[in-house]
């Protein structure tokens, strides 16, 4: 698990290095848009399941193979301890995601699981791709339940 | 000044009197309630929507919805409270309960010793339901898991740990009448039944006032987390833009119309509520809106 490895060396680093972190900090806006670009691609597929846009198999794949590969971006600079919500603003990220780091690390492999569970289905019909979908929101919802704050 | 006095011990005494009075327990008729009958089916679908479990479960994450443990914390400005078992262990829950009892714990928030429930226990919003619906509930509730685990008492300051007081505060506060009121369509109606009287969305969307009284001039319209930080979004006023179909999706799949995923304490909400039928969550919807307006 390098996730892991890499988050526990550069938390480190980062707590010596910059020992009152910024409100904008880095490492905070880019895992936010790394979150977006998720949605971007999710979105995708959620309105295909929902009905409110037509499937269309080149469409879906696209937005799974995406996903795919957003979900497999190295986390180890994104999340350097200090950038919870209770030492700065501006994140949702709770502080327990610190405290439960190898809980942390296997829902969002949980989520890289399932991820790659919808690339192979995305393109193979709607009830094939609405049937990946929805366990790969409940892992996004796994972590949203337990580790993110209340929208401010 | 003898006169004075007496005339003062008098006052008190009145004062006394009446506020013993005003704060006195007003239970629901025990034989009215005792001779309904109670569905354990028709109760599943009133025990989901209502979310019992979302409070009463155990306090892990993956506790188990239909084990009604208790134990998990609500910190408020008032202290910390501790839900309590409500399994149908006949030790630690409500296993020894009769029908009466609980129809007029869930719905008058009187304990069947007599003593009030703190209102963060939603019989603010029960109190609007169908007794029928309670009796239901509990037919159902009486078949779920029972569990040994005791209850922990609240950890409340003063005066809020005298439970006497509450009864003042049910004087002043609780009220069993519609927040939305007019000309409502049939789904309207049925959404209004299910979000004020089971569901109790406003309870987490309205704002309270310094008492912990919901603000129903404000309803719907958002609110601070009372357990932690951020805010309750507002589902009602200018800046809710969401349409019925968005509404009931969210509620049956947990996304918004952003696709952003459910967390938090709605989590839970949308796991119940997304096992009650669809037309269901269109009403609830269609209520919403009609609250927004």
């Amino acid at each position: 698990m390098s996730f892991k490895r890499l988050l526990g060396s550069l938390a480190l680093g980062a707590a010596i290095a910059f020992p009152a972190m910024a409100d904008n900090d880095p490492a905070v806006e880019t895992r936010q848009g790394q979150f977006k670009l998720f949605v971007h691609n999710f979105g995708v597929l959620g309105s295909m399941a929902q009905g409110r846009i037509d499937y269309d198999a080149d469409l879906a794949q696209t937005a799974a193979d995406n996903l795919f590969h957003l979900t497999r971006h190295d986390q180890s600079r994104l999340w350097p301890e200090g950038t919870d919500s209770m030492s700065i603003d501006g994140t949702r990220a709770k502080p327990e995601i610190w405290d439960n780091l190898d809980d942390f690390v296997a829902k969002f492999v949980a989520l890289q699981d399932a991820a790659e569970t919808l690339q192979g289905a995305a393109g193979q019909g709607l009830d094939t791709m609405q049937g990946a979908f929805g366990p790969t929101a409940g892992t996004c919802q796994a972590c949203h339940q337990e580790y993110r704050e209340e929208a401010s | 000044m003898r006169k004075l006095l007496s005339g003062l011990a008098t006052l008190g005494l009145i004062a006394a009197g009446a506020a013993w009075w005003l704060s006195a327990p007003r239970p629901l008729d025990a034989q009215m309630l005792a001779d309904l009958t109670g569905d354990a089916e028709a109760g599943e679908t009133i025990f989901l929507a209502s979310g019992c479990s979302s409070c009463h479960r155990g306090a892990e994450r993956e506790a188990d919805p239909l084990v009604l443990t208790g134990g998990r914390e609500f910190e408020s400005d008032f202290g910390t409270f501790i839900a309590p078992n409500i399994s149908p262990d006949p030790d630690h829950g409500i296993g020894n309960w009769s029908k009466p009892e609980f129809i007029n714990a869930v719905m008058r928030g009187i304990s069947p010793e007599g003593t009030h429930y703190y209102p963060a226990f939603p019989y603010t919003s029960y109190i609007k339901a169908n007794p029928q619906d309670m009796a239901d509930l509990y037919v159902y509730m009486m078949t779920l898991p029972r569990d040994a685990t005791p209850s922990q008492p609240h950890d409340l300051g003063f005066p809020f740990n005298i439970r006497r007081s509450v009864g003042l505060w049910k004087t002043l506060f609780l009220r069993e009448d519609w927040a939305v009121t007019g000309d409502l369509t049939p789904e309207e109606t049925r959404g209004r039944y299910l979000s004020e009287a089971l569901a109790h969305c406003a309870e987490c969307h309205t704002p309270r006032n310094a008492l912990g009284a919901l603000n129903r001039a404000e309803w719907n319209r958002g609110a601070p987390n009372p357990s932690g930080r951020g805010r309750i979004p507002a589902i009602a006023g200018p800046d809710f833009d969401w349409s019925a179909f968005d509404i009931s999706a969210y509620l049956s799949s947990g996304l918004t119309p952003d696709f952003d995923v459910v967390g938090g304490s709605m989590a839970d909400v949308v796991g119940n509520l997304r096992q009650l039928d669809r037309s269901e969550l269109d009403a609830i919807a269609a209520y919403i809106l009609r609250a927004s307006r």
